[in-house]
């Protein structure tokens, strides 16, 4: 069998002319996919322990009723800035970390098909988020929520410069997202193994693939209504004041045009890590690859026509309202199949409850109720009674956090080994798996309830009704479990990087081709790559070959 | 577990979505009761696979590699089919409950007209003159219509026991139906972030027999009462010369201002600033001696009264009955 060389394209890395161990600098001037993957992921643990704090300080204010810790000017800037910084600068810079990591690897190619622009994508997403944050020095934070709807948005509502950082910082970073979408699809579609077709890729590079487009379609909505939002605000504008003539439906139409859909790109590339964590600790292929695709192209498709669901109680009328419902409803249906694809990759494998497959096991439960809550959301009479409720808070923690976050969290365990070459203890990951685990669903758990008992969100305080103090105070001390379980994983992460073990190139016995190159992988990725035949290119290589030999045995991990 | 059961019972009938007190409420608890018994029963069956899954799958030391299944038709036939049949039911039903709940008002006159401001709620009765604040009175067995609108950013209606929410907006009508079971007081609040004092919007329907909310009704369509004590005299003295008018209504009076509470019949009302303290003199007199340490944001300028004439104020606006 012929072995394909792969050519390096040294004309695209600048940052190879500098030595290996220049430090920063040598990072700053990169373009080398994996440099800037790990970039990406250190830009989303920092801004989460940034945005955490916000969620700690919020949860101090709200741990006991008519608490003026906080005032309500600060809080709303506190809540406003977590949810902003949740989605913006940890989630979305998180999920494209892992995609520009591992894309150009899974699928054999040396770097991205347009280097410098990806280097350029995430230093300009990098200064969104500075500038977002640099709002608090330059007068008041937004204070508006994440999805800062109008008239609120306006200057008369909101007068600090806080919603024009807001609006500068998330282009930034939303030109950033687009430019790294255009990239991957160029480098999914042309860099290729010329022997892997579209039907052997790795499932997690199918999910990137749908992201990309739905990141391409989704964002420009968002990137408009920021322009027209900052005209209003610094032009005097009217596209959202109604005074002049302007509409604030308008905004919501704009946002969640981009903002449902936005969901989705949050989770879907997180599917993909599970799928490729459920095969290879299952010891089996995915059950229904074709399913497991083909339900993540059906959900991008219709994450076009839900968004009107976050809108069920602007008063739109039962036709309008009656068509979502039926589209959002839809949605439950591929969604539904891959929890049971990953079912059935499960069953009838080899479990191997590593700390990543943990997190993915923990993930179907979290998941699902996520998703359940989420249906309440498409039957529109319930919606009505649940909507802006802590019910939704506590929904929206489980699918970002019980959902894309559990997934992140699989991905990050999964290829620590090969993104850094060293171990982290399997024992430490337990630990920090039951810690967070316990933590987040004593957080959140019990706001479902609250909201049913009419607690609405965003309220920087709350009176002294019927059981909502040791509600609230439950969630309270869940949030600081939460806190200290991030904490340790920062430690930990440290600590294996510092002094960890060496990490073999393949420690888990794994199916795709990162696995194939050394941990951490050097700057040119590939020197050939075996014929693929299947979506599992590296397991066919090792049944081609029965002298394979593991470097180490997966059981001894630890 | 059935200690369990029962206490978590208890925690949901105090002022919850599950103590419908209307008939909207009520259709909508039980289709959310259904919702809840298929949610509960994929829950079940999803994490009891997975524990059969890890109880039986775990690995050995030793364990071969298994059969390499790829798909399998029919399980995904059902993993597709169950839940189409699921969501199709739940659409039909969910269509029943919402013309059952909320259909066009069509040009039918309100019962009530509720606009909110940032951050209290008027509600004015039209054909009647009388117009109060925060604290809503309804008749029971009768199916009223609200209309709802805003008169700066968006807000939403929500009172949980008596069912939907619906948002008002600046520019926007909307409406919302209402037939109250049992009289009694029904505690809601704004549901749409609005603002610095999103937190303290809050709302309170009473629900009345018809011939209480007549009289109710009657009784607040009057012009408020003359002051009879010479502090109040001097406190209405004050409040026209301090510009308070600009902003309040006392009917009756010289006070005409439109973007203030109503105080017409101010002392009726047991809560005052939308839910956040009773109604007592001393609570008016912290108020009217700095509204932005009460209530931070709130649009009450400080007037930076004399001790006598805050004395005066209360006198005269705690006896506006």
């Amino acid at each position: 069998m012929g072995k394909l060389h792969i050519p390096e394209p040294e004309e695209a890395l600048p940052g190879v002319e500098l030595e290996d161990n220049q430090g920063l600098l040598q990072w700053i001037s990169s373009v080398d996919h994996k440099q800037i993957g790990i970039m990406y992921l250190w830009m989303a643990l920092f801004f989460m322990l940034l945005g955490g704090l916000g969620a700690l300080l919020m949860r101090v204010q709200l741990a006991v009723p008519r608490n003026d810790l906080l005032s309500p000017e600060i809080y709303n800037q506190v809540f406003t800035m977590h949810g902003t910084t949740m989605i913006f600068l940890v989630a979305t810079p998180a999920i494209l970390g892992f995609s520009v990591y591992l894309s150009p690897l899974m699928i054999g190619a040396n770097d991205m098909a347009f280097p410098r622009l990806n280097a350029f994508s995430f230093w300009i997403a990098l200064c969104g988020g500075f500038l977002l944050y640099f709002s608090f020095l330059a007068g008041g934070a937004p204070d508006a929520g994440w999805f800062n709807y109008a008239p609120l948005n306006q200057r008369p509502y909101s007068p600090s410069p806080g919603i024009d950082y807001y609006c500068i910082g998330l282009l930034l970073a939303g030109s950033g997202t687009v430019a790294t979408a255009v990239n991957l699809i160029v480098t999914v579609l042309k860099l290729r193994v010329p022997s892997m077709s579209l039907r052997e890729l790795p499932v997690f590079v199918w999910m990137v693939l749908i992201n990309s487009f739905l990141i391409l379609a989704a964002f420009p909505s968002l990137n408009a209504a920021l322009a027209m939002l900052l005209l209003d605000r610094q032009l005097q504008a009217h596209f959202f004041d109604i005074a002049g003539g302007g509409s604030s439906l308008l905004w919501q139409h704009l946002f969640w045009l981009f903002g449902h859909p936005e969901v989705y790109i949050l989770i879907l590339p997180a599917f993909g890590i599970l799928s490729e964590v459920f095969q290879v600790f299952s010891r089996k292929p995915i059950f229904g690859y074709a399913f497991i695709v083909g339900s993540g192209m059906a959900i991008a498709l219709l994450a076009f026509g839900v968004w009107i669901h976050h809108m069920f109680a602007t008063g739109l009328g039962i036709t309008v309202n009656g068509f979502f419902s039926a589209s959002s409803l839809l949605i439950g249906i591929p969604t539904g199949v891959k929890i049971f694809s990953w079912l059935g990759t499960m069953w009838g494998g080899s479990l191997r409850f590593t700390t990543a497959m943990l997190f993915a096991t923990a993930f179907l439960v979290e998941f699902t109720i996520g998703g359940l809550s989420g249906v309440s959301f498409a039957i529109v009479p319930i919606d009505w009674q649940l909507t802006d409720t802590y019910y939704v808070v506590a929904h929206l923690h489980y699918v970002f956090v019980g959902g894309s976050l559990f997934g992140l969290l699989a991905g990050l365990f999964y290829w620590f080994p090969k993104m850094s070459g060293k171990i982290i203890p399997e024992k430490q990951g337990k630990w920090f798996f039951w810690l967070f685990v316990i933590g987040f669903n004593m957080t959140f758990l019990i706001q479902h309830a609250l909201g049913v008992l009419g607690m609405p969100r965003r309220v920087y305080t709350y009176p002294d009704l019927p059981n909502y103090t040791w509600m609230n105070m439950l969630s309270t001390a869940g949030a600081f479990i939460m806190g200290f379980s991030v904490l340790y994983l920062g430690f930990i992460i440290y600590k294996s990087i510092k002094s960890g073990k060496k990490a073999p190139d393949d420690p888990w016995n794994a199916y795709t081709l990162e696995w194939l190159t050394t941990s951490p992988p050097q700057l040119q990725n590939f020197k050939e790559v075996p014929p693929v035949k299947s979506f599992r290119p590296l397991r066919d290589l090792k049944q081609d070959n029965p002298n394979w030999q593991l470097q180490d045995d997966p059981w001894k991990i630890d | 577990m059935i200690l369990v059961l029962t206490h978590i019972n208890t925690i949901f009938l105090s002022l919850s979505i599950f103590q419908p007190a209307s008939s909207q409420a009520d259709h909508i608890a039980t289709l959310t009761n259904y919702f809840i018994v298929a949610a509960a029963f994929i829950l079940l069956v999803v994490t009891g696979l997975l524990i059969y899954v890890i109880l039986r799958f775990k690995a050995k030391p030793g364990d071969a590699e298994p059969r390499q299944v790829r798909r399998n038709k029919k399980v995904e036939a059902v993993m597709i089919g169950v839940p189409f049949l699921m969501v199709a039911g739940f659409f039909i039903y969910t269509i029943n409950v919402m013309q059952e709940v909320h259909p066009p008002a069509g040009n039918q006159v309100p019962d009530v007209i509720v606009t909110g401001h940032q951050w209290w709620w008027e509600a004015s009765y039209p054909g009647t003159g009388a117009v109060t604040a925060n604290e809503i009175h309804l008749p029971v067995h009768k199916k009223v219509l609200l209309q709802f609108s805003s008169s700066d950013v968006i807000h939403d209606w929500w009172v949980p026991e008596l069912g939907p929410k619906m948002d008002m907006m600046p520019g926007r009508k909307t409406h919302l139906w209402l037939t109250i079971n049992e009289p009694g007081v029904y505690e809601g609040a704004c549901s749409e972030f609005c603002g610095e004092q999103h937190a303290w919007m809050r709302i309170r329907v009473v629900a009345q027999r018809q011939d209480e909310y007549e009289r109710w009704l009657q009784q607040k369509s009057q012009p408020a009462q003359e002051p009879q004590h010479p502090l109040a005299l001097k406190g209405e003295a004050i409040f026209n010369l301090a510009t308070c008018g600009n902003c309040h209504t006392i009917r009756g009076t010289a006070a005409q201002g439109q973007s203030g509470p109503d105080l017409t019949h101010f002392a009726s009302r047991t809560e005052m600033l939308a839910g956040m303290m009773p109604t007592t003199e001393d609570n008016l007199r912290d108020w009217l001696t700095d509204p932005q340490q009460v209530k931070p944001g709130a649009h009450m300028p400080r007037f930076i009264f004399e001790q006598d004439s805050i004395n005066a104020l209360v006198a005269y606006i705690s006896g506006l009955k």
